[in-house]
């Protein structure tokens, strides 16, 4: 699957996309989902939580593993996708459209110091390798 | 370098994920796991199990030597393909493997071995073969492959592929066994369905593995045959037990003869043995996924307690979470217990295992 080009990336397989009324979408990549394998448990940040960028703010479980999910940013959770809760196969099944997270962003330069999707198509490649 | 079985390369043809399983490199999944389960659950599934090991013993008088190299009685095999399932224990009763024994005739016994112990397994019998029976030739046949065939429709469809098999095999009972042609067939099994365990020649895996795919049996990694046996109930090695662990605290008394005369390796020490732990399973109460060696707390007649889940995870069937768990034996039934997942303290049930059986939910 191509990685899509308007979104950000984290080193730890979270994408961003920048919304237009200033707050960001958090979710999992598809190599993360890939890795993870088919997923059946999601827990997801409270809404009104700060997080700093780094901080882990949500569970994302596979039949195989836990994993956590780290904010890619710093700033409030403003709403979360509550229905991903009863169905976590929807990441195995479009994880760029399966939102795990909104927030508004207390530092947006933070955005800027993400990965666009060259270099996280970089970082993919050479994990495999 | 990894180990590889006689159906490398045809898992990967098939777009297998592979993953390193105890130094060998084995199918994890060929796209959902989930699916792999339920076609298991629902119509037939197959597994390359070849990473297991057949080891012949054969010669005078097999059986008085089994007597007393395993805990179970093997003198309950009276009838030529039988099967029991049994623990080979240390002197201090530590489980040193989990095992299936196959009666084909008083001189030739065939013993299947996990992957992961099949080395330390086979030097345990070579050794004990030394000290009590000598004459006798044990033979470890990596010249052979196996594949489990199972669910509801398991054994019909192997009826289409292996020609002259279903006169053979249709009466056979659940642990019997009989020998068509080059294939030797086991109705056995890790997944709590019915089906057939196939012991065949290495070389001819890969196309007897393709003709069953072409009879609509879905191939399925190690990741379904985790969850499945889960759901069945039955034991890992490794995970629900060791050789640091006894059979009666891992859920396995049901395998171990005490009351027959005979002396076996390990008898003194279980017969010695304060049992003050039990495997019980749980099912979580709580969202959320139980893991092996998280631990489980709560209190009982006053008393704090701990335990350990041993194999946790999700079941596919039940739609929830599962687990088998090593916990004192003052733990009952009905009890619950709480799991200490991350931070979070999560609220399990105590209940009777097999969780599942034969497509249904038995919890």
């Amino acid at each position: 699957m191509s990685i899509p080009t308007n979104l950000k990336y984290s080193k730890s397989h979270e994408w961003v996309r920048s919304e237009a009324d200033g707050t960001v979408t958090v979710g999992i990549t598809h190599h993360a989902q890939e890795l993870l394998g088919d997923m059946v448990f999601i827990e997801l940040p409270d809404v009104g939580r700060k997080l700093k960028q780094k901080e882990e703010c949500a569970v994302a479980e596979s039949v195989k593993a836990a994993a956590d999910v780290y904010s890619p940013i710093s700033g409030e959770v403003t709403e979360v996708n509550a229905p991903l809760v009863d169905e976590p196969g929807k990441i195995n099944e479009d994880a760029f459209s399966a939102w795990l997270f909104k927030m508004k962003p207390s530092n947006p330069a933070e955005i800027d110091g993400l990965l666009d999707a060259a270099a996280y198509t970089e970082l993919v490649e050479n994990e495999d390798h | 370098m990894l180990k590889m079985t006689p159906l490398n390369q045809t898992h990967r043809d098939m777009n297998a994920k592979m993953v390193d399983f105890g130094g060998w490199d084995m199918p994890l999944h060929y796209g959902s796991q989930l699916d792999e389960h339920h076609k298991v659950r629902q119509d037939a599934g197959m597994f390359d199990v070849s990473h297991m090991l057949p080891v012949d013993i054969k010669g005078d008088n097999v059986r008085g030597f089994l007597r007393q190299l395993v805990a179970n009685n093997v003198d309950k095999l009276t009838v030529p393909g039988k099967a029991l399932y049994s623990c080979m224990l240390t002197p201090q009763a530590g489980i040193i493997d989990d095992l299936i024994i196959y009666f084909l005739s008083e001189t030739w016994f065939r013993i299947v071995v996990n992957a992961g112990t099949a080395d330390k397994d086979v030097a345990w019998m070579l050794k004990q073969r030394d000290a009590l029976a000598p004459h006798l030739e044990i033979t470890p046949r990596r010249d052979m492959a196996m594949v489990a065939v199972q669910g509801p429709n398991a054994r019909a469809k192997v009826w289409q592929v292996i020609p002259g098999s279903q006169a053979v095999t249709e009466e056979l009972k659940q642990f019997q066994s009989a020998v068509v042609g080059q294939y030797f067939i086991a109705r056995t099994g890790y997944t709590g369905e019915d089906g057939f365990e196939i012991i065949l020649p290495a070389v001819d895996a890969p196309v007897f593995w393709k003709a069953l795919h072409a009879a609509g049996v879905a191939p399925a990694g190690l990741g379904a045959r985790d969850t499945l046996r889960l759901e069945a109930g039955m034991n890992l090695y490794g995970q629900d037990m060791d050789e640091t662990k006894h059979p009666l605290e891992s859920g396995l008394a049901w395998t171990v003869d005490l009351k027959s005369e005979r002396d076996f390796i390990g008898k003194q020490a279980l017969l010695d043995a304060a049992v003050t732990h039990q495997l019980v399973g749980l099912v979580l109460i709580d969202r959320g996924v139980l893991r092996s060696h998280q631990e489980v707390v709560g209190q009982k007649d006053g008393a704090e307690y701990k335990g350990e889940i041993t194999s946790g995870g999700f079941s596919p069937t039940m739609n929830q979470s599962i687990a088998l768990a090593r916990v004192p034996v003052q733990i009952a039934v009905g009890d619950e217990v709480d799991v200490i997942v991350r931070d979070k303290k999560l609220r399990a049930k105590v209940v009777k295992y097999p969780f599942v059986r034969n497509g249904k939910v038995l919890v």
